[in-house]
C-alpha cells in the first residue's frame, strides 16, 4: 500500500464568503452569490448576473497584504492559501519541503485590461506596472514568497478542471516523498476576457444559473479562490489536531470530442470518475455525495449526468452542484470545490442545488435541493471537467 | 446565394472549399458541412457584421443553419422586415 | 546509442520519436525534412500542413499554437506510431511553455472592441491543443499543461517516468509547445515502454539533447 496523502488545512474566498466559515453560514442559508457588478466594470452589467467577491481591489490588497498593482487573481489566492496554511497550524513548516501548486486561466488579465484602455487611447499612457505580472506563473510565485514556500511552486493551467489538477498533483509529490507539505488549488478573478468570451459562446445564463435543471439556460462566471492543505502522513502525525480527510483517489483523462463541447455520453466524465474509484479502491456504493461539475450549461449538465447514470446507476449518492452558490469560477472551482467536499464529510453535511426546480427529464436521478445535516460522509467524489476536454475527479475520505 | 457561400468560407476558414462545393441545401452541420457548435456561433457572428442582424436566441440557430438556402430565406425576411 | 545497460531496466523508458519545429525548419527524429521561409508564422505552418498532407480540414480553423501541436505530433506518429497499439486511456500528453496562450488572447482581445469572436475566444487556453491532439489521434489518457519559464528536461523527465511508473499510461507524448507573434518552437517526444532501432533512452539528458538541436 502507498502512503496516505492527507488534508490538513481548508481556505477558501468566493461570492458567497471570505473565508471558511462564512462559506458554511451562505451554504446552510442557501444565500447565493450572484448579483449585479459592482467592481468589474462591463457594459454587461445588469445584464449578466455575476458572482463577485464582495471587496475591491484597494481592500482586497489591505488584507491579503499584498501592494494594490498586484492582479485581484493573486489578491484573491494570497488570502485564501494564508487562510488553509493557518488552519493546517504547522508548527515546523519552515523546516519541511513544502510546495504551492496553484492554478489559474486569467492571471493578471485584470490588470492587463486596465493598461490597454489607457494604453490605447494615448501610448504614452498606461502604467506598466499593470502588466508585469500578467502571466499566469506570476500570481502563484507571488504568493509562494509571503507564504515563504521553500521547495516547489508550479501554475498548472488546464481550464476549468486546472485546480483539482493541482491538487493530485500536489498528492503525489507527496507520496513520491518529494516534498511534506502542499498548499493546492486555484484562483481567478473575473474579468472582461472572460465575460465577453463566454458572452460569444451564448453559455451565460442571463438569470441566475438552475444546474441540473430541466430549464437551464447556461452559467453565471464567479470569481474566488480555493486552497487544501496537503501532508504526508508523518507531517499528519506531528500536528496537534486531527487531519479533515484523505485524497484517496483521483483520475485525469480526455474527453477527446471538442475544444469545448463535452461529448453527449461524457466519455471523459466516465473514464475521470472510474480512474478515480479505481484509484481509490472503492465502488460506487461507497461514494456517500457528489459535488457535481453542475455548470448549468445544456452540454455540461447532460453529459455529466449521463456518465454518472452510465456508471452509478441504479441507485445514486446524494449530490449537488455548489455551482448554484458560487458561479463558475474557472480555474478556482475544482479549489473551492474540494474545500466543500472536505467540509461536508468534517461536519457531514449536503449542500442545496439551489433553484432547481424541474428536474431534468433525460435522468433517472434528481440532486439534492435541501441543506442536510448529520449525514454520515464516509467519500465524497468531486468533479471538475475543462474546455480542452480535461476531465478530472477527486475522492476525498474520512479517516 | 453564392456570396453567401463566400462569406461563410471566409468566415468559418473552410478553405479546403469552394463556394460551388457547397449544396445550396446541404445541411450545414455534423453529416453535411461537418460545422460544429463554434461554427455556429460564427455564423451569428457573421450575421451581425454583413447583414446587421442580431440573433439572440442561440436556440434559433439548427433552423436558421440548416443549409445555405435557409440562412438566405432568414437574411432576406430579415432585410424585408427593416424596410 | 545512449543506453545505459547498468540501470534497471523494467523502469527505462525511451523515446521512439521526436520532432522540432522551428525557425522555419521541421526535424523528424533529428533530420530535417522540411523547411520554408514564409511570410510569417501563419502561412509557415499552412505551408507545412500542405506539404506533409495532412488532410485534416479543420487545422485551417485552428490557433497558431494548436496547429503548432497538431503539425508536430502528425509528423511525429505519422511513421512512428500504429494507431490503436494503445487503448485510448493509455495515451497521455503533457506539455510545456512559457507564454500559454497569449497569443491568441491578444488576438481575441482585439475583436472585442466590435464583436467578439467565439472561435478565437475557445483558443484562449492553453490545453486546447492538447484537447486538439487528443480529437485528432482518439488519445483519452491523462494529460496536463505546465507553465515555466523555461524549458525543464528534468521536471519533464521525473514527471512523465512517474505516470508510467504508476500505471497511468502506456505512451506519452511530451515535450515543449511554445508560439507567441512570430516567435516560436515545438520539440515533441514520443515515450514508450519498449526500445526500437531508433529509440534512445528517456532520460534528462536526451530530452535536453532533442531540445537543443537548433540551439535556440
Amino acid at each position: 500500500m502507498s502512503a496516505s496523502v492527507l488534508v490538513a488545512g481548508v481556505g477558501v474566498m468566493s461570492s458567497i464568503g471570505n473565508n471558511v466559515a462564512e462559506s458554511l453560514d451562505a451554504l446552510e442559508s442557501g444565500k447565493a452569490g450572484m448579483g449585479d457588478m459592482h467592481y468589474l466594470d462591463s457594459l454587461l452589467n445588469g445584464k449578466l448576473p455575476v458572482a463577485e467577491v464582495k471587496f475591491s481591489n484597494q481592500q482586497l490588497a489591505t488584507i491579503s497584504g499584498l501592494s494594490s498593482s498586484v492582479s485581484r487573481t493573486a489578491q484573491l489566492s494570497m488570502i485564501a492559501a494564508r487562510e488553509a496554511l493557518n488552519d493546517a497550524s504547522i508548527k515546523n513548516f519552515d523546516q519541511l519541503r513544502t510546495g504551492f501548486i496553484s492554478a489559474n486561466t486569467v492571471a493578471g488579465m485584470d490588470k492587463t485590461e486596465n493598461f490597454f484602455s489607457e494604453f490605447l487611447s494615448d501610448p504614452s499612457k498606461g502604467k506598466l506596472r499593470d502588466v508585469v505580472h500578467h502571466e499566469c506563473g506570476s500570481a502563484s510565485e507571488l504568493v509562494a514568497d509571503e507564504l515563504a514556500i521553500r521547495n516547489y511552486v508550479t501554475t498548472i493551467s488546464t481550464a476549468c478542471s486546472s485546480s483539482a489538477n493541482s491538487i493530485f498533483f500536489g498528492a503525489r509529490l507527496i507520496k513520491h516523498n518529494m516534498l511534506d507539505v502542499v498548499i493546492a488549488g486555484g484562483t481567478d478573478a473575473l474579468t472582461k476576457f472572460t465575460l465577453n468570451g463566454f458572452n460569444t459562446l451564448m453559455i451565460l445564463d442571463q438569470n441566475f444559473c438552475k444546474p441540473f435543471d430541466e430549464h437551464r439556460q447556461g452559467l453565471n462566471l464567479g470569481e474566488g479562490a480555493g486552497y487544501v492543505v496537503l501532508v504526508s502522513e508523518r507531517v499528519a502525525a506531528s500536528l496537534e489536531k486531527n487531519p479533515y480527510c484523505r485524497l484517496s483517489g483521483y483520475c485525469n483523462a480526455n474527453d477527446a470530442y471538442h475544444q469545448t463541447a463535452s461529448s453527449p455520453n461524457g466519455t471523459g466524465s466516465f473514464m475521470a470518475m472510474k480512474g478515480a474509484l479505481d484509484k481509490s479502491e472503492l465502488s460506487v456504493n461507497d461514494i456517500s455525495y457528489i459535488n457535481l461539475h453542475g455548470t448549468g450549461t445544456q452540454n455540461n449538465d447532460i453529459s455529466e449526468g449521463t456518465a454518472i447514470k452510465d456508471l452509478f446507476g441504479p441507485s445514486y449518492p446524494k449530490m449537488s452542484s455548489t455551482k448554484s452558490f458560487t458561479g463558475h469560477t474557472l480555474g478556482a472551482s475544482g479549489g473551492i470545490e474540494a474545500v466543500f467536499s472536505v467540509l461536508a464529510i468534517k461536519h457531514g453535511i449536503i449542500y442545496p442545488n439551489l433553484r432547481l426546480t424541474d428536474p431534468m427529464k433525460e435522468l433517472p436521478f434528481v440532486p439534492e435541493t435541501k441543506f442536510l445535516k448529520n449525514q454520515n460522509i464516509e467519500h465524497v467524489l468531486s468533479n471538475s471537467f475543462g474546455f480542452g476536454g480535461n476531465c478530472s475527479s477527486l475522492i476525498f475520505s474520512k479517516i | 446565394m453564392s456570396d453567401l457561400k463566400k462569406q461563410i468560407i471566409v468566415q468559418l476558414n473552410l478553405k479546403d472549399l469552394k463556394p460551388e462545393d457547397i449544396g445550396d441545401d446541404q445541411p450545414l452541420f455534423v453529416e453535411g458541412l461537418g460545422l460544429d457548435s463554434i461554427d455556429a456561433l460564427e455564423l451569428i457572428v457573421l450575421l451581425q457584421q454583413e447583414y446587421k442582424i442580431k440573433l439572440s436566441n442561440a436556440d434559433d440557430g439548427p433552423k436558421v443553419f440548416q443549409s445555405v438556402r435557409t440562412m438566405a430565406q432568414y437574411i432576406k425576411a430579415h432585410q424585408a422586415q427593416k424596410e | 546509442m545512449n543506453i545505459h545497460p547498468e540501470k534497471n531496466l523494467s523502469t527505462e523508458k525511451y523515446i521512439t520519436a521526436s520532432c522540432l519545429i522551428s525557425h522555419s525548419i521541421v526535424y523528424l527524429n533529428d533530420k530535417a525534412v522540411f523547411e520554408n521561409k514564409a511570410d510569417s508564422v501563419s502561412a509557415f505552418l499552412d505551408n507545412a500542413y500542405q506539404h506533409f498532407d495532412l488532410k485534416y480540414p479543420k487545422f485551417y480553423k485552428m490557433d497558431n499554437l494548436s496547429k503548432l501541436g497538431v503539425l508536430g505530433s502528425d509528423i511525429m506518429l505519422k511513421e512512428n506510431f500504429i494507431p490503436g497499439k494503445y487503448q485510448p486511456a493509455e495515451t497521455g500528453i503533457v506539455l510545456m511553455n512559457a507564454s500559454a496562450s497569449l497569443d491568441t488572447d491578444i488576438k481575441y482581445y482585439k475583436t472585442v472592441s466590435e464583436i467578439a469572436s467565439p472561435a478565437l475566444f475557445v483558443y484562449t487556453l492553453p490545453n486546447i491543443v492538447i484537447g486538439e491532439i487528443c480529437i485528432r489521434n482518439n488519445f483519452k489518457g491523462e494529460n496536463a499543461f505546465f507553465v515555466f519559464k523555461n524549458f525543464d528536461g528534468k521536471f519533464m523527465a521525473r514527471y512523465v517516468n512517474n505516470l508510467f511508473d504508476n500505471g497511468v499510461i502506456e505512451a506519452c507524448i511530451c515535450g515543449w509547445l511554445e508560439l507567441i507573434e512570430e516567435k516560436y518552437k515545438l520539440v515533441l517526444l514520443l515515450v514508450e515502454k519498449e526500445k526500437t532501432n531508433q529509440s534512445i533512452v528517456f532520460t534528462e539528458d536526451n530530452i535536453n539533447k532533442i531540445y537543443g538541436i537548433d540551439n535556440g
